[in-house]
């Protein structure tokens, strides 16, 4: 049970593996999620969402990038091992439906999650815009698939290596300047990029799904570590989301609450955090 | 729920492990990570897959908080989640264990039942400097056994009665630093029947602490009902049953903690052996 059956490196730290379960693979939806442990016991347990699914071949693909103790883990495994713990599908799918122009924005890994949901809102009639980011291009992931699906891709670089030089907010902004403006943005990433895209949409009204991806430990809406605050309610993300209305998303107690067990981030990733907010509140002031 | 919620130092886990080992001896097949409604759902158990009854034992849910200012801030718990961390995922054995743990000095715990005792014994056992225990009417009112009470005092964790938390306090990290409190005096008994306790005005005093435990119940897992047409539950979500547990559709039976709401191990093991007789005498066809 859950083998890998195909394991693809995308970038220097995301990898893409098709593991073998066919219950999932049957049930999913758009939007879902996995809760897997890589190995024994006492192995912390992660959320993962389905970033594609064959239910003829049984398997569903995982896309993860390589942040953490378990990630890295999972990314020694070859095809042929297995998965220790697989668990799902997670959450309440993507409500899916053909409301005009939606615009589909994928920060780093977030193109992954996005996938599935641009697919399914092109298949219901919708004119899909998707707007790609990535901190430099060796970073970009799934340039092809999204471009399959894409009336209009828009790619951009934290360091302008590839498509425009920017953050996805600044064509998002123009796309909601235009007449007439989206219908909905859908917008899946690191915290701060969809808190940031969540503010460009607002002032123009342009309805808004963000998908968090919180801590997690059970995924079935026993424990509450996953809770957010949503429109000043606790909503447990497993359960009620993971897709919530970016607009009424407390994203600032959400990072706060993200990184409670991470004083060792990666200096990296917290440059580029700081270097984001930067740029995204010059755009506030704009 | 006796794996990752009761604590090992009052349910040795070798009980439970013999439980199941005799299961499995009889020839019970046990199928993990399999959530039912979402790997599969209920009805296509019994009109797909084959099996002539099903019995739904998916105990109690979400966890109830208190709906207080401060609630989502670093370092407040749901006891589930913090026993969860604690037994199942071993996140003490920092050593091994993958699980980061929450290192606290000053631990409050919100109620007065068996699951309050435990996380309050468990948080000393973790290390904490005190711990105390907040509940909001006397120890006499208190649902958890006159055992746990004394052993709890007995390892020194600090009982304040009629008392109540209002407000939780952050950091500019929002991490918790103190916990509002009001005094209460007991008033009328309540549809409970026990005394109601009253707030009294002006009692405001503050408390230090670093983390906030909240024990003070669950509600009911909407999983199962949300996922399965025609199943009846209650106001509380609890599935309906009749004497012999068995629910609003045929084949589909229920007990324990999802049918009575949070109650006792013993109750849920009298339900389970009720259907069970049931199931088998309406098999035979008698
Ligand atoms: C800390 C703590 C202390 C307690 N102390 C006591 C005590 O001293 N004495 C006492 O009698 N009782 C105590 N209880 C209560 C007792 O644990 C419960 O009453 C009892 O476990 C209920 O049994 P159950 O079989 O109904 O549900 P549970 O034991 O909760 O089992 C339900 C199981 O179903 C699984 N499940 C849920 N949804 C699904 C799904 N959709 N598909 C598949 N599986 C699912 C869950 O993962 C879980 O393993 C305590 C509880 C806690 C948390
Ligand atoms: S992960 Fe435990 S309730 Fe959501």
């Amino acid at each position: 049970m859950n083998r890998i059956l195909k394991k693809t490196q995308l970038s220097a730290e995301v990898f893409r593996l098709e593991v073998e379960a066919p219950l999932i693979a049957h049930e999913r939806k758009p939007g879902q999620f996995i809760i897997l442990q890589v190995d024994d016991s006492i192995g912390e347990r992660i959320p993962l969402t389905i970033a594609d699914a064959d239910p003829v071949n049984g398997s569903i693909t995982l896309i993860f990038q390589t942040v953490g103790k378990t990630t890295h883990l999972l990314a020694d495994k070859q095809v042929g091992d297995s998965i220790a713990a697989l668990l799902g599908p997670l959450g309440q799918p993507t409500h899916i439906e053909k409301v005009g122009h939606v615009v589909c924005v994928g920060g780093g890994i977030g193109v992954a999650p996005l996938h599935p949901i641009a697919q399914a809102m092109k298949a219901a009639g919708n004119k899909v815009t998707i707007i790609m980011g990535a901190r430099n291009k060796s970073l970009l992931i799934m340039e092809g698939e999204m471009r399959k699906i894409a009336d209009d891709l828009i790619i951009v670089t934290d360091d302008g290596s590839y498509g425009r030089k920017g953050l996805v907010t600044h064509p998002l902004k123009e796309l909601c300047e235009q007449s007439p403006k989206p219908d909905m943005a859908v917008i899946i990433g690191p915290p701060i990029m969809m808190k940031f895209g969540a503010e460009t949409t607002r002032p123009y009204g342009v309805h808004t799904v963000v998908s968090l991806n919180t801590i997690m430990i059970d995924g079935t809406g026993m424990c509450g570590g996953c809770r957010v605050t949503v429109g000043g309610k606790t909503q447990f993300v497993c359960v009620d989301g993971p897709e919530f209305d970016g607009h009424l998303v407390d994203f600032d107690n959400m990072m706060k609450r993200l990184r409670a067990y991470k004083p060792r981030e990666d200096a990296d990733h917290q440059a580029h955090h700081c270097h984001l907010e930067e740029a995204a509140k010059a755009l506030e002031k704009q | 729920m006796l794996i990752y919620g009761i604590p090992e130092f009052r349910l040795p886990k070798t009980i439970v492990q013999n439980e199941l080992d005799i299961l499995k001896k009889m020839g019970v097949k046990v199928e993990m990570n399999f959530v039912v409604g979402r790997t599969r759902k209920l009805n296509d158990l019994i009109e797909k897959d084959g099996f002539s009854a099903v019995f739904v034992g998916t105990g109690a849910g979400l966890p109830k908080f208190m709906n207080i200012p401060g609630e989502n801030l670093v370092g407040v718990f749901s006891a589930n989640e913090y026993l969860t961390r604690a037994n199942l995922m071993k996140a003490y054995d920092t050593g091994r264990a993958h699980t980061p743990l929450y290192h606290s000095k000053k631990v409050a715990v919100l109620g007065g039942g068996n699951v309050a005792m435990d996380a309050a014994r468990m948080a000393l056992r973790l290390g904490a400097e005190e711990v105390h225990l907040v509940y909001r009417r006397t120890e006499k009112e208190m649902p958890a056994r006159v055992e746990e009470v004394g052993h709890a005092r007995e390892e020194g964790v600090i009982f304040h009665m009629l008392q109540n938390a209002v407000r939780i306090l952050g950091d500019a990290n929002d991490c918790v630093t103190q916990m509002e409190c009001l005094r209460y005096e007991l008033g009328e008994p309540d549809a409970s029947g026990r005394r109601s306790p009253v707030p009294l005005a002006g009692s405001e005093f503050l408390m230090e602490v670093d983390t906030v435990i909240v024990a003070i119940g669950n509600g009911s897992n909407p999983l199962i009902s949300q996922t399965t047409a025609g199943l009846q539950v209650n106001r509380w979500g609890n599935i309906i049953v009749d004497e012999n547990g068995k629910t609003s559709i045929d084949g589909i039976y229920a007990g324990g903690d999802i049918v009575l709401g949070a109650a006792t191990v013993i109750l849920a093991m009298g339900e389970g052996r009720r259907a069970a007789s049931s199931i088998n005498a309406s098999l035979a066809g008698t």
